[in-house]
């Protein structure tokens, strides 16, 4: 196994970048949607109090499905183009290039974020009672869960729009059982469980705690370690997907 | 030591129940260009994707630089270009050479030093998905060239390259194996094979010649690369 080098890391985190800044459109898209659904959300319940019981929860969700989505179809492009198999006969550790992936669009997330935070707590009126610094960094950490998952996922896409419709496979369910629609305990015992294994309810609990309490508990830590160990494991696992040698 | 860059010794390689290298041996010599010949769908791709080490192969042994092949020693050793482009289409000729060279840790200097190699000065800042067919190919030989590689595997290189491109490449892969670099050429038009000071000749996963061109004329009879591989294929071929 080559050792990962720090310089070859950023290295691809620059490359990624420099990808995306001649891509004016997907970057704005990247970095707008998740406060356009925001917005278009205030408007639907068309109440403030009502929007700020959902946005934190979806300030989660919003940013983790858009970069699940994008990277998947971002690493599979590498894929698809061979720049994977030269990256492969190249000096290059796996996890150089995951890393990579992570960290570049990790700062979009930051971006991302931060929009769609401040947008809502001023625009849009969300009152949260802890740390909007806790809850912007949470955020984050859900959309790198979302890069970590894509990263993985695109292992099993053979083409882009098999890697599309990952999204409906990986991410919404752990939509539906984060406890955004009804309380985690509330569900079927069976659902109960399998919310209990998906690492985007640990994010929305983690987010909805931040709202109505300052206190940062043995339960928040638990709930953000959850989060930051999956994404992770999906890292490591996604560098295990990787193959110098192929048939 | 040996002088030699690469040994390979009855490798086999079964690509989907097919067997695209039926147990094939040979050296190459160190600082020789050495033209592999064949029609296409022949085995050459494969057989170059061994000596790099990124193909599962199915049997035989192959020494590149006096490790086995896929060694990550040699990964910085070893210059590889394939024949599609495998190269970013969405940044610049410069970024792209530019990110490669970090990964190999090569010198800053490398970037511009290859991207004047393969004659793309004047394409240097372009979008690559916007350049032409031989413009791409040329960049994607470019990448290969970064750092010091001590062997150069080159699928294809010169394939859509207009004659004088062609000759300016292959000037260029000569001076580099007049430096002691070792480069290995694949192409299915027979006239470079003149340009080359050995020659592996492919067919069906068969090996037919592993010679010079003098060798190959004498042996066949021909004067005519073209014609003396023909006639080898007459003889083979019950």
């Amino acid at each position: 196994m080559t050792v990962m080098n720090p310089a070859i890391t950023l290295a691809t985190t620059r490359r990624i970048l420099t990808q995306l800044r001649h891509d004016h459109r997907t970057l704005a898209l990247m970095i707008i949607m998740p406060s356009l659904l925001l917005t278009l959300l205030r408007y639907v319940f068309n109440d403030e109090q009502t929007f700020s019981r959902a946005a934190p929860a979806l300030l989660a969700v919003f940013p983790f499905a858009i970069m699940f989505i994008v990277t998947s179809v971002t690493t599979l492009r590498e894929r698809t183009t061979a720049t994977l198999e030269r990256l492969m006969t190249l000096p290059l550790a796996k996890l150089d290039l995951l890393f990579g992936y992570a960290i570049a669009f990790g700062l979009i997330a930051i971006a991302q974020v931060a929009v769609a935070t401040t947008i809502s707590l001023t625009w849009l009126g969300l009152s949260i009672t802890g740390s909007v610094w806790l809850l912007g960094a949470i955020a984050v950490l859900d959309a790198l869960l979302g890069t970590a998952l894509g990263l993985f996922a695109s292992a099993f896409a053979r083409t882009e729009f098999q890697a599309v419709q990952f999204m409906p496979a990986f991410v919404m369910p752990q939509v539906l059982l984060c406890g955004l629609f009804a309380p985690r305990d509330s569900m079927a015992t069976v659902l109960d469980w399998i919310s209990d294994v998906m690492p985007l309810s640990y994010a929305v609990d983690a987010l909805t705690q931040v709202t109505h309490s300052t206190e940062v508990d043995g339960t928040l830590v638990k709930n953000l370690l959850i989060v930051a160990g999956c994404a992770l494991a999906a890292l490591v696992l996604g560098a295990a997907t990787l193959r110098r040698r192929t048939p | 030591m040996t002088n030699s860059a690469a040994v390979v010794n009855d490798l086999r390689v079964n690509r989907g129940g097919r067997d695209v290298l039926k147990g094939i041996t040979f050296k190459i010599e160190s600082g020789t260009v050495t033209g592999l010949l064949g029609p296409s769908g022949c085995g050459k791709t494969t057989l170059m994707r061994a000596l790099v080490g990124v193909q599962i192969v199915e049997g035989g042994e192959i020494t590149v630089l006096g490790k086995p092949a896929g060694h990550k020693e040699l990964r910085s050793r070893i210059g590889y270009a394939t024949q599609n482009p495998a190269i970013y289409p969405d940044i610049t000729v410069t970024e792209a050479l530019t990110y490669f060279a970090s990964v190999l840790r090569a010198p800053a200097s490398d970037v511009s030093r290859v991207i004047d190699e393969v004659d793309l000065t004047s394409h240097a800042d372009a979008i690559i998905g916007q350049l032409s067919g031989g413009q791409l190919s040329r960049a994607n030989l470019a990448v290969a060239l970064l750092g010091k590689p001590e062997l150069l595997i080159l699928d294809e290189p010169t394939v859509g390259l207009d004659p004088v491109l062609r000759d300016e490449l292959w000037k260029l892969f000569t001076e580099l194996s007049q430096r002691g670099v070792t480069l290995l050429v694949s192409s299915h038009v027979m006239d470079e094979a003149t340009r080359c000071e050995h020659l592996l000749l492919l067919r069906e996963g068969d090996l037919l010649a592993s010679e010079s061109p003098d060798e190959l004329r004498d042996r066949t009879g021909e004067t005519d690369l073209e014609r003396a591989f023909l006639r080898l294929i007459k003889d083979t071929v019950p």
